[in-house]
Formats: C-alpha cells, structure tokens, sequence
C-alpha cells in the first residue's frame, strides 16, 4: 500500500497551496522549450492546461477524437460554473464552497484538493471574464449569479443555459492563441489508443488518426489525461455520445490506479426516454430547480392533465421531505426521490417513469420574460424534443447517467501513480466525492488546466530538463503499436453477426438496471455475471465492417464498447466492496428507516484505488484513508 | 413509416462520390433524423455493406459536429435547428429525401457525409482570441459591461461552428461564422484592444482559405442553426473599414 501517497503538503488547509506554490520547484524558461507535454483531451480541462502550458513555453501536443476542439463534451455543460466571489454578500466564501463540496459529496472526497478547487474559483471567473465569457450581468454591468442544487448561497456564474458552451469556447479560444504562436500543436481526428511507458515513466501515447487509420507515435516528457468521463458505460446518458472511458482505462491498465469507479452520478433531471432508438437523453439543467417546482399527484395513476389537478391533489415530493432545501437539494438525493416516488407507482408520462417540473408558479411570480431571459433556450430544447411548451404546462422529467465521479486517482499534484502521467477534469477522482455538486465540474476543470496543474507539472519537469526528447524509435513504442494493432485485428476479424452499438446498449442496460441509482448485493452479482456473459458474446459475435487502414466509426466504437465490458467489471467490483451507501453510491441494503443513505464511515473512509494485475486475476484494492482535519465528519442532511 | 433515401456515398476524400439509394421502412416518426441514419446504419453492417459516415457528438445542437444538406438545405426543413435536432416528424411516409454533406470547396469531403472544417479553425488561429495570459486578469467585476452589449455578444457567442452558413451561400462565402466572432468580441471592452487587428487578420486568412465574398444574399442568416443575424455581418464590415482606415 505503499504507492499510494496523496502528497499533501504540511501546514492548515487554508495554507497548504501557498505554501506550496512557494517551494515547487521552478524550469527556466530557456529549459521549457526543450520539453514536450502531451495533452489528451480538450474540454474545459484539456484546452485550458495546453493553453496555460503554452503560455508558461512549454512544447505542447494536443490531441482529440472531434474534427476540432471546440467540439469537447465540456460544449453541452449547461447551467453554470462556481466560485467564491461573494459578490452577492450573502456569506460566501472559500470555505464554504469546499464544505459544500465536502458535504455534496458524502465526506467521501479529499480535503486538501477540495480546498484548493475552492481557492482557485475565482480567478477561474477572472481569467474567462477577461477571455470574453459573455456570463450574464446585472442592469448596472456587474456579473450577476443564481444558486444550485445542494447550496444555500448563489455562486453560480452562468450565460444562460450555455454557460459551458461559452467556458469552452473562452478556452479554445486562448488554445487557439497558442496554436497560432506555435507553442502548442493541434491533433484533432486522433484517438489514444495507449499510453507508453519507458522505464517506469509515463513518455508517449499511441494514437490513430481517424482519417486513414494509421497508428501514430508520439513522445513527450509527460502526459497529461483530460479525456473526460465513462457516464456513456449506461449507454443512455446525457453525455454527448462519443465521450468514453478509453484513454483513462488503457492507463490503467499500464499500471495507473482506477478510484472509486462505482461513483456515477445519475442527474434527476432529464427528458425521460421516449423510445427504443434513442441514442442519448437530453439534460435539463439543474439551474431549472431555482424555480421548477417538481411534482406527482398524490393519487396513483391519475390521469388528469396536470394543469387540471389542483394544489391539492399535487404531492411536491422533494418540498415535503427536504424542507430545508426543497427542490434543490443535491442531485443523488433528488435521483433517488424521482424513483422512489416512479417505483412506488405515482409515476406520469407514458411510462410512468417521469415527474412533473412545473413552472406555473415562477412565471406567476416574475413573468414569462424573466422566466425566458434566464432559460429560454433550455424551454426551447425542451419544446423541440417533445412537442411540450414548457411555459404551458409542466415539464417531464426523470434521472439519467450524467457525471463519474471516479476516475484515475491522483495526488496532491494531480499525478497519478505513474511518473509523469497527470489527469486532470472529468478524468480524475478528486474533488468530488461520492456526489458532484452542480456547477462543480467546470469550475474544477478549468482550474486544474488553468491554475494548478501548470504549477504542480512544473515540480516534475523540473527533473527533467536533463532528459533529451524522447525518441519513438524505443521498443517500447514498438510494443504499444503492436499491442494496439493487435487488438484492432482481433476486433474486425471476429466477423461475427452483431454490432458494437448492440453490444453497448445491452451492456448499458444492465449497468442501469444493477448499478444505477441504487444497487444490492445480489443484484450487483448478477450484473457481474451478464457482463461476463455478454462480453464473451462481444468477442465472439460481434461485427465490423470495413477496414482498418480508413475512416471506419465502427472499429471507434467497437473499441471504445469492448475497454467498457473491462470498466464494467471493475465498477461492479468496486460498488459490491463498498458496502455502504454514501452519495450516488445507494446500497439498498444500507438505509435509515426513512430510506435515506447510510454510511458507515468506520469501515469505508476511504477512496479505493484499483490496481490492474493483469487478465483474468482480480484487480487489487488499495485504500487511500481519508483523513478529516478541519470538517466533522456528520450525517449528511438537506431536511 | 418508409421513406426513400438517397445518400451522397464517397469512399475517401480522392473518390468520387455518388447518390445510393436506399428504401428504409422502419422509421419510426420518433426519430431523430441522426438516429433514422443509425438504425440504417445497423441494417447496412449486418448486411455487410458499408455503413454511411457521418459526424455528430452532443446530439443536442450545440457542439456543431452534425450538419448534412437534407433536401437541398442545410439541416432539413426546419428552422433554427442543427441535424440533430431534426426529427423524423417532419417527414411523411413515402418521401424520398436526398441527404449530402455541407458543399464548398474550402470544406472538402472526407467520407460520405463527412467534411473538413478545420478551415474554421484556422480562421479563429488568425485572431478569435483575447491575447490574455492566465493569472493576469483582473477582477471580474472591475470591468463593467452595459447589459445591453454583454448580451448582444452573447447573441453572437452562441455560434456552434457548424459551417450550414457557408454550405447555404452559393459563394461559399464564411461571413457569418467570421461576423459572430468578431461581433462577439468586439462588444466587450474585454476585446477592444485588439479589435482592428483581429478582424483585419481574421478577414484576410478568410480570403486566404478559398471561402467566397458575401454578396448579402442572406441564406447564411435563414439557414444559420442558433439563428445568428445579418447585423452581425454589418459589424464585421465596419469594424472591417474603420481598421483599414485607421
Ligand atoms: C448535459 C451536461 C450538462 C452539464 N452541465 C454542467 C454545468 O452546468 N456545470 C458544470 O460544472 N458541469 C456540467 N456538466 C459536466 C461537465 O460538462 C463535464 O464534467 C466536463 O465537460 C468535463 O470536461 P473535461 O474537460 O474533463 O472532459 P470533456 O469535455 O469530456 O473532454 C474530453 C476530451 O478528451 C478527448 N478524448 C477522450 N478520449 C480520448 C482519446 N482516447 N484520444 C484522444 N482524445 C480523447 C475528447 O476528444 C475531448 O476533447 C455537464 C455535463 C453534461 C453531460
Ligand atoms: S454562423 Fe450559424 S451556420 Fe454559421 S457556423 Fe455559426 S452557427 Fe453554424
Ligand atoms: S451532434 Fe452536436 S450539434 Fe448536432
């Protein structure tokens, strides 16, 4: 257990990133020029550090599967981003945004880095306000908030419903300076296919370029993960459709630990799914919970108009059990909420798996205007899809995969257990628990890209100034190109009769159906078996068409679904070891009477870390122990 | 319901490519456009044939990866939409609808319907930016911004590079998607400084790409999915003019 070393600095949690600031050591900038850093990724976090690392000189590779960057997953993220300004005076500050954060995710998160997502927020603001984030003002010109779920303070920056698309186009726009400067180099239409390792350190990835299909070498002092979430495991989800787990598993499976895998947050607020085709669940966003009343008629199966079922008759469900926060307590409370009352048969829609959203009242209240300036277009979206004008009656709603919270685990400095191998956003474990809180993932994204891991990498690179570039003639390169194209042979040569999209909604559905929104020992047993199952069916059934050496999405596809079956694997593992509930993480079997999570925080107080010991051997647990050193550990409560 | 397809088929950028006819009956009017082109897709592979390329991602009209010319307009029948969002719903049994990728010359086809965009990149590499290094910005709130303008730059942020104003103006031309960023920054204070530059270098690498003039036809503006406007266009120009004069 001795590689897992978090490397938090001494000192209090208010002080400790200061201070390390202070004594990281530091490469001149004549040095930086010599050393390559390769960036997988470039959402929010992705384009934010190539852009940060361009700017400090260094000689950076960017790479990603989209025709361009701007088009990165980070574009669809909808309601806001946090900081800690304080500008509303309503008692904000850096500790309470990381208590917060602590508290949404279950005490189940480090302290440390918590802290210090919280203490770089507002120069996140700063620093997109100054890139030309349009983020929504007041009448005098000052930036304007609103709050979000699991908070009692609004710190939310937003521009309408698009507050990603514009977070993400602030930082491809300062990596587009940098491309044009030349410090940084774009390789778009590429995806990783493994990570190569020469003597211990992490030093190059093997990708292919999705236009011919040729397999590319490419050499750096250290690589750095923003690939993003796995929320697409469950098939259906409101990720955009190609994001997946491929880059963080091929490290893993070169030795990089996997945390917390069975920490997926399902969101209570999408557009239920309307047929079988459907091949991604729209989001609405949780900003829409600052005024969107949720709702069930208090009788079973009654199938009035629900604008004609009076107060009455209307249980506001999250209202009546959560006093205290209402409709925007966090996420996996409200998911779990929505099924209980679904389950319990108060369900509406077609298939009685929906509740109502209702705006009825806040548009009584401020007006459509207002109601429109603030989620126009998410009323809009809404209207597109279903054919329902929101401003009319109320939305239907139901929960659906949305955000991983695990992913690789990493330090203090954002490295994982792999010497020169970072992750960063989406892609790592660390700040958000068991529960992301809204508004959590931009702001964490853009701060490590923008703010700390230009700093943390700097301590490394340090050590590297000696080292020469790395040449792609080693055999290590030689072996990944191999390996890889080994694996893609195997794929397209099954010749089988179905294809990777069937395997992918098969195998969603029964991540959704065991380990979704609240899970139990036999169930979780079970899935681990059809996993089995239906993987050996991938690798004897599956189709492929075309060929390798050309622009061929199957074998994308096809590749991304069979990393998914292992991730399966190891996120059954992990959810069947954790025998609490914490978070999104629901055990059934592990509830108070009133059928909220119980956790037990003298057996799982920690993070587990996965170690991958090969084929066919089970994956190792290490524990990272969570120690708290300034919040009490507490029951966590919204009523 | 069944319809009758009629799909631009191109094997490689160096090919040449043609319609294919296919009669698709299980369409259901539930679909997404996007989402009919997959369940074909499924039934072409399990045929052995090869499925038809194209390119999406968000699936929800905001990261601009999809866009095909459906019926002879950018995104299909609709208004205000990218591909994605076109559903099934607006077609009738029976129909026959021709599906091509976007067509201009600085977007050259890949595959199918897929096509090069990165001309829109390089675009922006010319100077779609704040030249701000990180950790120099100052407070938030220490510039204000009128509401009006924040908002109006809004209006043209929302630009999903998308590329349906190009593959709508029989000149090729790239105004809009060059006008919208422009415009955006251009509203701010934030992007003052470097106006004139930016919009001198963003028009000549424009021109340097092969995309056409505007001849203020305006089907940019009605094809345009986030219904980006023409006032847009008559900023650029003034921007344009006031940096040459200058
Ligand atoms: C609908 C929706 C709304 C959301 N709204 C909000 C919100 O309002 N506020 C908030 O804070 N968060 C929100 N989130 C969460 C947030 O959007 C994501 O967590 C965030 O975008 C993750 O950013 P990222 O940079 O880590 O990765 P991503 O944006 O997912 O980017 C991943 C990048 O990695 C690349 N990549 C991946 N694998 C490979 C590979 N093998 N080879 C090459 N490249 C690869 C991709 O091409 C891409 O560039 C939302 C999420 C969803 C789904
Ligand atoms: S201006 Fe409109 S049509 Fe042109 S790229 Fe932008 S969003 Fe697409
Ligand atoms: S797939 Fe993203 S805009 Fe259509």
């Amino acid at each position: 257990m001795a590689i897992l070393d978090a490397k938090i600095p001494e000192g209090s949690l208010a002080e400790k990133w200061t201070q390390y600031k202070n004594s990281v050591k530091l490469v001149n900038p004549a040095n930086k020029k010599k050393l390559d850093i390769i960036v997988v990724g470039t959402g929010a976090a992705g384009s934010s550090a190539a852009s940060a690392l361009g700017e400090l000189g260094y000689n950076v590779k960017v790479f990603c599967y989209q025709d361009s960057p701007r088009r990165a997953h980070a574009i669809a993220s909808q309601g806001g981003i946090n900081a800690t300004k304080n500008y509303q005076n309503d008692g904000d500050s850096v500790y309470r945004l990381f208590y917060d954060m602590i508290k949404g995710g279950d005490f189940r998160a480090r302290e440390a880095n918590v802290y210090r997502a919280a203490e770089v927020s507002s120069q996140v603001i700063d620093h997109y306000t100054a890139l030309g984030v349009p983020f929504a003002r007041d009448y005098g010109g000052s930036l304007t908030n609103r709050s979000f779920g699991g908070v009692q303070v609004s710190r939310t920056f937003y521009a309408k419903g698009q507050t990603g698309q514009q977070c993400m186009l602030g930082s491809y726009s300062s990596l587009n300076r940098q491309i044009s400067e030349g410090t940084v180099t774009m390789f778009s239409r590429r995806e990783m296919l493994d990570l190569v390792l020469v003597d211990g350190k992490a030093r190059g990835i093997i990708t292919r370029n999705l236009i011919t299909g040729e397999l590319e070498r490419h050499s750096a002092h250290a690589v750095v993960l923003a690939s993003g979430g796995y929320g697409t495991i469950y098939y259906l989800s409101t990720l955009a459709i190609q994001s997946n787990g491929t880059a963080a598993w091929k490290a893993h499976l070169k030795g990089a630990l996997f945390a917390n895998p069975s920490f997926a947050q399902i969101h209570p607020t999408s557009i239920p799914q309307l047929n079988e085709y459907q091949s991604k669940l729209t989001l609405m966003s949780e900003s829409l919970r600052n005024d969107g009343r949720i709702w069930v008629p208090k009788e079973k199966n009654d199938k009035r108009h629900p604008n004609d079922i009076p107060e009455e008759d209307r249980d506001y469900y999250l209202e009546r059990r959560y006093p205290a926060y209402g409709n925007l307590v966090p996420r996996d409370v409200g998911s779990r909420a929505a099924k209980e009352r679904c389950d319990a048969g108060y369900g509406v829609g077609p298939t009685g798996l929906a509740v109502y959203m209702d705006f009825r009242d806040a548009i009584k209240k401020q007006g459509d205007k207002t109601i429109e300036a603030n989620y126009g277009n998410l009323f809009q979206l809404y209207d597109t899809i279903t054919g329902i004008n929101p401003y009319k009656e109320p939305m239907q709603i139901y929960p659906s995969a949305h955000y991983t919270m695990g992913g690789l685990w990493v330090d203090y400095n954002l490295m994982t257990n792999i010497p020169g191998l970072y992750a960063i956003g989406e892609a790592n474990f660390a700040d958000h628990g068991a529960n992301r809180l809204g508004a959590a993932s931009l702001m964490q994204c853009s701060g490590d890209g923008y703010f700390i891991l230009p700093f943390t990498i700097s301590d490394y690179m340090a050590d590297q100034i000696k080292t020469p570039r790395i040449p792609v003639n080693l055999k290590e390169f030689d072996e990944a190109e191999e390996n890889v194209r080994k694996r893609l042979e195997k794929l397209i040569s099954i010749n089988g009769t179905q294809t990777p999209t069937f395997f992918h909604k098969k195998l969603g559905k029964i991540m959704w159906d065991y380990c979704g929104m609240v899970r139990n020992e036999e169930g979780l047993k079970k899935a681990a078996e059809l996993v089995k199952e239906l993987k050996h069916e991938f690798w004897t059934d599956l189709k492929v068409p075309d060929n390798l050496n050309e622009l061929n999405q199957e074998i994308e596809k096809a590749g991304r679904v069979s990393d998914f079956f292992d991730l399966a694997g190891l996120l059954i593992t992990d959810a069947l070891n954790r025998k609490e509930s914490c978070g999104a993480h629901f055990r059934e079997e592990s509830q108070t009477p009133d059928g909220e999570a119980q956790r037990n925080d003298d057996e799982y107080l920690y993070v587990a870390a996965w170690e991958f010991k090969g084929e066919k051997i089970p994956h190792q647990l290490h524990k990272e122990k969570l120690k708290f050193e300034e919040v009490e550990v507490q029951v966590r409560s919204y009523k | 319901m069944k319809v009758r397809l009629k799909i631009w088929r191109q094997e490689n950028a160096k090919a040449k490519g043609a319609f294919v006819t296919y009669d698709f009956e299980e369409v259901s009017p539930e679909m997404s456009f996007l989402e009919m082109l997959d369940a074909l897709n499924q039934k072409l592979i399990k045929k052995s044939d090869s499925p038809i390329a194209f390119d999406s991602d968000c699936r929800e009209g905001i990261c601009g990866s999809c866009g095909l010319y459906i019926n002879g307009r950018p995104n299909g029948p609709e208004k205000g939409i990218s591909t994605c969002q076109l559903s099934m719903r607006a077609f009738k049994d029976g129909d026959t609808i021709y599906v091509e990728p976007w067509r201009a010359k600085p977007f050259p086809v890949i595959k199918d319907l897929i096509v090069d965009r990165s001309a829109f990149d390089k675009i922006l590499h010319a100077g779609g930016f704040i030249s701000v290094n990180t950790g120099s910005a100052p407070d938030g709130n220490s510039i204000l911004v009128p509401k009006e303008y924040s908002d109006l730059a809004f209006d043209s942020s929302v630009c999903i590079g998308c590329g349906a104003c190009v593959a709508a103006c029989k000149n090729a031309s790239a105004m809009l998607f060059v006008a919208a960023k422009v415009s955006h920054l251009a509203l701010l204070p934030q992007g003052r400084p470097e106006a004139r530059e930016r919009v001198k270098n963003m028009v000549m690498e424009m021109d340097r790409l092969g995309f056409g003039n505007c001849t203020n036809t305006g089907a940019c503006e009605a094809e345009c999915p986030k219904e980006i406007n023409l006032t847009n266009i008559a900023r650029l120009n003034r921007e344009y003019f006031t940096a040459k004069v200058l």
